[in-house]
């Protein structure tokens, strides 16, 4: 079964984290992604652009309106995801905690559906 | 250049029929997409009720039923597309189908080097 | 060169970044694909300038000459750059390589790097103040402390605006391109929105550092001009329409002592004939195009305000029903205002307040201080001046203007007990 893992994270508190700090995330997400590559249980992984550089697009009536911004203002932002296979929830929740993502914010796993 | 896009909308305003409907119309711009080299990845996700959270705060996890926050519209998908630019990306956001009654959020995706993926 | 020629040749260069600067950094932008790279490569190429035309002579292509000065001096800097980063070097080389970087020729292709420049700065993915912003930097060229000034922003906060913009038009990729046919009536809207809202910004404060503010007028007239001669759409023609004819009345709307005067109290005789010229014949060109759209028809009312000699002349049947024309192209409750009060002209002031009191009832302008100093003065024209009286205060409360909080005040002190 596959699964979302959604990693929310405090922008601002990860901007003003010292940089060797976070260059220790990098390493150890990197050695993490690998690992879950190796055992087959990465699908897919994204780092995604902090939510500044976030634009918003609605229809309404046909128009396309097009804003600056993310969806919703939040205290944690979304700022990755993992795309991964696992057996069950437990198994999912397993993975989730050991991503860097569970210690410095929150991570939403979310059971995905097949698109055929 | 790779951009996620986000597919919020209200779970609770969705008949069965239009969950249907916003299925079969997103498989066909997932092989539009797909026939144009720019598709990368799609899922829809289970609702906001099947959704666990995890945190870990001094080394213990903490694991919660529901999402990380609670939001009049939620997360209920997403398309993981290849575009030239945010134009493209905005094109792309505007087919999506539930971007008539809910809001896609295009995030551009960091590009890392070397970064395994399946 | 004599003393006198590297003189004339200095004069040259300043008068060359006057008229070109725009067109040259907007050309530089497109060949370096990076805002700042492009600035700093302007600043060079003038730089540049002022050293060898004094000693050789002004080329006789100066703007191309700026840009390929430009595009080296960009290369150098790339160069320099690589020494701490690598990847600038592959950079570099490709800017060298590239077939595209051969002298831009003098041809309508510059032109569309300016519409590609205004088109960028104000894409609708940057935060609204940001488009203003930026849209005053880099296709007017006003310094960050000019436009700080004149929107009574920080300048840090205004400098950190422009940053950020740029950042997000270069990491989320914003297209350096004037819109497909297809996308182009929504993303003129959002240019459109930018110039009215300098003009605005300009023309609504009438108190304060009065100077600087019509100095933006001025710019947004400019920028509504360029943009004409770029894209001569009917709505740009409505829009420059409307801004002329509204800065026609600029000396008029105000006393020496600053006090606003309302359109009927003015002295006709101090617009600017010339302003209203230019505005009615551009107005008459939209409207035959039949593509108009709501500029176009707050263009159209201000023309027949300022083509009747006195308020009593003025054709009010004919702007109803322009204000019905408006009212289905935008609907909003602020055009259903200005719809009743032209009605209360037409047919007298009780025919107004129903339609006044309606909108007031549905609640969409109870905080919206003109509409109740529109009802305000309906009632006190039918003679009904305790409701005046109540109306003009609701109106004080409301305002955040000094000019129209005296105005309002003086009312008041008018209505008889």
């Amino acid at each position: 079964m596959k699964y979302v893992c959604l990693c929310y994270e405090e922008e601002k508190k990860l901007k003003a984290m010292p940089k060797s700090e976070w260059d220790d995330i990098v390493r150890e997400t990197y050695a993490y992604n690998e690992e879950l590559h190796k055992n087959g249980r990465l699908i897919t992984s994204q780092a995604l652009q902090p939510t500044e550089n976030a634009t918003t697009v609605r229809v309404r009536n046909g128009k396309v309106s097009t804003t600056d911004g993310p969806f919703a203002e939040t205290k944690e932002q979304l700022g990755g995801f993992f795309l991964i296979e696992a057996r069950d929830l437990n198994e999912a929740i397993q993975v989730a905690s050991r991503l860097s993502g569970a210690r410095l914010g929150c991570i939403e796993v979310r059971p995905t559906m097949e698109l055929s | 250049m790779r951009y996620m896009l986000l597919i919020y909308f209200d779970e609770q305003d969705l008949s069965e029929t239009e969950r249907q409907e916003c299925y079969v119309d997103s498989v066909q711009l997932a092989r539009e997409l797909n026939s144009s080299g720019r598709y990368l990845a799609a899922n829809p996700l289970h609702p906001v009720s099947t959704a666990t959270s995890v945190r870990v705060r001094e080394g213990k996890r903490l694991v919660t039923d529901g999402p990380f926050a609670e939001t009049r519209e939620q997360l209920g998908g997403y398309f993981l597309i290849d575009a030239k630019d945010l134009d493209e990306a905005i094109g792309t956001a505007a087919k999506i189908p539930m971007v008539h009654k809910g809001t896609v959020e295009i995030r551009p995706v960091v590009e890392i080097p070397g970064l395994p993926t399946g | 060169m004599t003393e006198n020629a590297a003189g004339r040749a200095r004069e040259m260069v300043e008068a060359t970044y006057r008229s070109e600067s725009r067109r040259v950094l907007a050309t530089l932008i497109r060949l370096l694909g990076d805002f700042d790279l492009a600035e700093d490569a302007l600043h060079d190429a003038f730089a540049a300038a002022l050293e060898k035309w004094p000693k050789d002579g002004v080329p006789v292509k100066p703007r191309a000459w700026l840009v390929s000065a430009g595009r080296f001096k960009a290369i150098d800097t790339l160069r320099r750059r690589a020494r701490y980063d690598a990847s600038l070097e592959t950079l570099a080389l490709q800017l060298e390589a590239d077939s595209r970087y051969v002298e831009p020729r003098e041809s309508e292709g510059v032109e569309d790097d300016r519409l590609r420049l205004i088109f960028t700065c104000c894409h609708p993915a940057l935060p609204p103040e940001a488009r203003v912003a930026l849209t005053l930097r880099e296709v007017c060229g006003l310094t960050t402390e000019e436009i700080a000034r004149a929107f009574l922003t920080a300048p840090p906060t205004l400098a950190q605006r422009i940053v950020r913009a740029k950042a997000k038009i270069k990491e989320a990729r914003i297209p350096y391109q004037v819109p497909s046919r297809a996308d182009l009536p929504d993303r003129l809207e959002t240019v459109l929105q930018v110039v009215y809202l300098v003009f605005n910004e300009g023309y609504s404060a009438s108190s304060g550092a009065t100077l600087t503010r019509a100095d933006l007028s001025g710019e947004a007239i400019r920028l509504g001009r360029l943009l004409l001669e770029l894209l001569p759409e009917p709505e740009v023609s409505g829009l420059l329409a409307l801004m002329l004819l509204h800065e026609s009345r600029r000396v008029a709307r105000t006393s020496p002592s600053g006090e606003l005067i309302l359109l009927d109290d003015q002295d006709r005789t101090l617009w600017n004939r010339g302003q209203i010229e230019e505005g009615l014949a551009l107005v008459e060109r939209a409207l035959s195009s039949r593509r108009f759209g709501p500029y176009t028809l707050q263009a159209a009312i201000a023309a027949e305000h300022a083509k009747a000699q006195n308020g009593a002349a003025t054709d009010w049947a004919r702007i109803v029903g322009l204000y019905d024309l408006l009212v289905q192209a935008n609907p909003s409750p602020v055009v259903e205002l200005n719809r009743a009060v032209a009605v209360a002209m037409r047919d007298g002031p009780s025919a107004g307040l129903v339609l006044i009191d309606a909108i007031l009832t549905r609640g969409d302008l109870d905080a919206y201080h003109l509409a109740h100093s529109a009802r305000a003065d309906l009632c006190r024209r039918l003679g009904k001046t305790v409701e005046a009286r109540v109306s003009y205060q609701r109106a004080l409360d409301l305002t955040q203007q000094e000019t129209e909080r005296r105005f309002l005040e003086r009312r008041l002190a008018e209505l008889p007990d």
